[in-house]
């Protein structure tokens, strides 16, 4: 058993392989060098795992590459796997998130986008179509872009039925209960301090994850607030007691323990910092009632922050967490949290890690 | 109508390993030289301009050594033999 950690950087892609059961890991990259990966995921669907990776040439625009053989070769659409339908007037900006749909769907990828906008491909990432139920939502005008774009970088399938559940900086959390043709916003609880008055959507949503409790239990970690909810986004209600801040961008939940979820709080909302300069992550075990903070292994005088994706959990057990730092650090747990080790030092900023185990 | 596209040596490797290409446009503007560019290398197209057919913001284009902002961008007039130069602005960090 492989156990394999996708590493997106502003400078590249690094894979980090451990094969003693998460103890050591070997670096390898980088990948994609000077090109911008702030998407990345691993489709283990596939005969051969697929490595998917959104990225930003610079100078040269946005597109979705991928590698069947980890790393050794990279392809891409010749015309490009994602393009704004010529109707639109849009254009790729960037790629935010690639989410293999479930097991049952094979060949489905979805993507989300900025400008805000939700993808899904019929072909292993290939190519992708967009997604009009979404892109045509009235409420579209008014999603404002966060302090890093407008975009969808949420995307969470439920593997048991049509809803898709997405995550929107700004624009909060919208449900389709049918596979992407009707959108409902699904943010009453969720507050947005940045606002006069507590609206429909508009939220500043960081991240959301599904709980192991089932796919109507979600947490969220909002621009100020981490909140859950247990009837799929129609009323959240606030978890944030016992953190030392409420402000962060991840948010991730066990696959297996419900109830269980992490978070890496920072000092908001100009700081974006680690509380008093301790990285820490905190776990719940009972569904936000209580937090305890996870030090081992992580530094002291770190003023560095955690983006939204460059935080994961994989399906091993026990479960593994995975961080990584705006200043190119990436430290890995095989013990849900109680402590960490680290996996790789002096890379560029940390965008987006994803952990998965092959065969 | 010939013209000469000249593209840095980092987007050779989308033409072929070309770094000096002769385009035939169906007409005499620059949209007219990329779109040819575009259809005999899509990447490389894409490399240039995004879907909506803007050249990307830190990509430098000079029809025979003037820099097309300061001209009519892509409805520059690029006559018989001239030469269109593609060049990376300085970005980055």
């Amino acid at each position: 058993m492989t156990d394999l950690l996708a590493i997106g950087t502003r400078k590249g892609l690094w894979l980090a392989r451990s094969e003693d059961g998460r103890r050591t890991w070997t670096l390898d990259g980088p990948h994609l060098l000077a090109q911008e990966v702030a998407a990345v995921c691993v489709d283990t669907r596939r005969a051969n795992p697929r490595v998917l990776a959104g990225i930003q040439y610079g100078h040269w625009g946005p597109t979705v590459m991928w590698s069947d053989d980890l790393g050794a070769s990279w392809h891409e659409t010749d015309s490009g796997a994602i393009r704004f339908p010529e109707d639109t007037g849009a254009a790729l900006e960037r790629v935010w998130q690639l989410r293999p749909d479930s097991a049952d769907r094979p060949d489905v990828v979805w993507a989300g986008c900025e400008p805000h906008s939700l993808w899904r491909s019929t072909d292993g990432g290939c190519s992708f179509s967009l997604v009009r139920g979404h892109w045509d939502h009235p409420h579209r005008p008014t999603w404002e872009p966060g302090g890093g774009g407008g975009a969808v970088h949420t995307i969470l399938p439920d593997p048991a039925s049509d809803r898709v559940t997405i995550a929107m900086s700004t624009g909060g959390v919208y449900v389709s209960e049918d596979g992407g043709e009707r959108w409902e916003p699904r943010n009453r609880g969720i507050t947005a301090p940045f606002l006069p008055e507590p609206p429909e959507y508009g939220q500043c949503v960081h991240k959301v994850a599904v709980d192991a409790a089932g796919p109507d239990t979600l947490v969220a970690q909002n621009h100020f607030g981490v909140f859950r909810t247990e009837d799929a986004g129609r009323n959240w209600t606030s978890i944030a007691d016992g953190l030392p801040a409420d402000f962060g961008f991840p948010i991730a939940a066990s696959p297996s323990a419900p109830g269980t979820a992490w978070v890496v709080p920072l000092v908001a909302d100009m700081q974006r910092v680690p509380p008093a300069g301790r990285l820490r992550v905190h776990r719940t075990r009972d569904a936000g009632a209580s937090w305890s903070e996870s030090a081992t292994g992580l530094p002291d005088a770190s003023w560095t922050a955690v983006m939204r994706d460059a935080f994961c959990v994989d399906e091993a057990d026990p479960t593994g967490v995975y961080v990584g730092t705006r200043d190119g650090c990436v430290y890995a747990s095989a013990d849900e949290g109680e402590s960490f080790a680290v996996v790789a030092e002096h890379l560029p900023d940390v965008l987006c890690v994803r952990a998965v185990q092959l065969p | 109508m010939t013209v000469q596209v000249v593209l840095p040596g980092v987007l050779a490797d989308l033409a072929g390993g070309c770094k000096h290409l002769d385009v035939d446009p169906s007409g005499g503007t620059l949209a007219d030289v990329l779109d040819e560019l575009a259809i005999r290398h899509p990447m490389l197209g894409r490399r240039l301009r995004d879907e909506t057919g803007r050249v990307r913001r830190f990509v430098n284009v000079y029809v025979d050594g003037d820099d097309v902002r300061y001209l009519a961008g892509l409805s520059t007039t690029v006559r018989d033999g001239a030469q269109v130069q593609v060049l990376p602005s300085v970005a980055g960090g």
